[in-house]
């Protein structure tokens, strides 16, 4: 079933598609991507995951691992501390990050009358994105992007962040899928949270939890799709016997 | 009367001078760790976890362009056939100590500033060559755990007994035998990142030690590459 040792040949390179490689396999010459290191001009994997090729560039893409704030991403995050004027976020990752007033409420705050909480309080669940990153690793946080907000209610369950970009599916095909069968609100954060509220909260959750565990396997869009189509037929079949 | 631990170019457990113990080598076994892996050769078993990287507490041990790695051996106080007392020990720390100073040249410490991997090695069981175990398995959840890292280390261990060089010290071997030579190996560098002996030996007789400690290490990190493979590649 899995395809892992599919041995395509990309462009006459002797490297096959999608491979799984561990940290020291040699991954021929070319640009080194991420994932990887060079050493006497030659390529290696750093981390364990599967190997992909672009033109010259070759990357692996990891199985497993923290997540690392990038700018740009959007991610869940959980307020942690109110400060005088910024706020502190635990976005599940060795790295907290800071989103300022500023950034958060556009109009006008007197900091001296006004308490925070009114806008995010202690342990409330929010989207944001990430505005910049230093060296140092201090994070920076906007809400000024139309999908920030605010997530009332629902259920968070955490993901490997590696296999986000799997929830997601090209161009949000397996999120959108999902969203259809279930009729569930879900919104996934970068960092491997993943938000999820409506009544078919737990179909939405298994189907999520599977991507996760067959995320490295081929063919898992149609998996996907049999597998929550078959929860609905079940779910159907049981509502006409009673 | 003294038992022959070598007879007819056998050993205790009928192994041929320069054969391994069985190995069994399994990434991913703890569910709360970021990376875990088992480890056993012959009777000894060792399980590695790895946590984070994570937030460094306290606070004061943290790096400002590096992560840091923090290593913890302990055997657990079921593992040998005398009950020991649990806790840290003087040996405990050693071997944490040199287990991080053999992982090290391999680690990517510098892609996660400020921050903490903690790894975690217990022995289960106990039977000679445990720090051997005890990196090896390291290694693995390392890997498993998607720490970038440069390569494998693997590690196995040497000694003579009864004037012969054997491969991969066992029992009786360790405590009855004249030397026990653990080594970790770098495989991709051709370098040596632990060494530790006691014991006497020659120079020419340690040049042979350490050309069979290679290449017990290289049969281990074969074994540990497939124990990583193995995880993803069954249904």
């Amino acid at each position: 079933m899995i395809l892992l040792n599919s041995r395509e040949i990309i462009g006459g390179l002797n490297m096959a598609e999608r491979e799984l490689v561990i940290p020291g396999d040699l991954l021929g010459e070319g640009i080194a991507g991420s994932g990887t290191y060079m050493e006497n001009g030659k390529i290696y994997a750093s981390v364990l995951g599967l190997a992909e090729r672009k033109d010259k560039l070759i990357f692996v893409i990891p199985l497993n691992g923290i997540y690392s704030p990038k700018t740009g991403d959007g991610v869940i995050g959980k307020i942690e501390d109110v400060a005088f004027s910024h706020w502190i976020v635990n976005i599940n990752s060795p790295y907290f990050g800071v989103l300022p007033l500023n950034e958060a409420v556009t109009d006008f705050v007197d900091l001296t009358k006004t308490d925070l909480t009114k806008y995010f309080n202690y342990d409330d669940i929010i989207f944001a994105k990430i505005s910049n990153v230093t060296k140092t690793k201090s994070v920076q946080l906007t809400m000024k992007d139309r999908k920030c907000r605010k997530l009332y209610g629902g259920r968070l369950i955490k993901i490997t962040p590696a296999k986000v970009p799997r929830v997601i599916g090209k161009g949000g095909s397996m999120v959108e899928m999902i969203k259809k069968y279930t009729g569930c609100q879900i919104v996934v954060g970068q960092n491997g949270i993943v938000w999820i509220k409506g009544e078919k909260e737990d179909l939405a959750i298994e189907a999520i939890q599977c991507i996760e565990e067959k995320s490295h396997t081929t063919g898992l869009t149609d998996k996907i799709k049999e597998m929550l189509e078959n929860e609905e037929g079940g779910n159907n079949g049981t509502k006409a016997n009673s | 009367m003294e038992q022959k631990l070598i007879v007819d170019g056998k050993r205790l457990d009928g192994r041929a001078l320069d054969q391994l113990r069985p190995i069994e080598a399994r990434a991913g076994v703890l569910k709360n760790a970021n990376g875990s892996a088992y480890f056993r050769i012959g009777k000894t078993i060792a399980v590695a976890g790895i946590f984070g990287p994570r937030e460094v507490h306290p606070k004061h041990m943290e790096e400002a362009e590096t992560a840091i790695l923090r290593c913890k051996y302990n055997m657990a106080s079921f593992s040998t056939t005398e009950r020991n007392r649990p806790g840290p020990s003087r040996r405990s720390k050693e071997i944490s100590k040199v287990m991080r100073e053999a992982l090290m040249p391999v680690l990517f410490l510098e892609n996660f500033p400020k921050s903490a991997i903690d790894l975690h090695v217990e022995i289960l069981q106990a039977d000679a060559s445990t720090r051997c175990a005890a990196i090896n398995a390291a290694s693995i959840a390392l890997a498993d755990a998607g720490i970038p890292m440069k390569d494998l280390i693997a590690s196995c261990s040497v000694g003579i007994v009864e004037g012969h060089i054997v491969l991969d010290v066992a029992g009786k071997e360790d405590t009855e035998g004249d030397v026990d030579l653990p080594i970790a190996y770098y495989p991709k560098r051709d370098l040596i990142t632990l060494l530790q002996m006691d014991g006497m030996v020659t120079k020419e007789q340690l040049k042979q030690l350490l050309e069979l400690a290679k290449k017990g290490a290289m049969k281990i990190y074969e074994i540990q590459r497939q124990a990583l493979k193995s995880k993803y590649m069954e249904e």
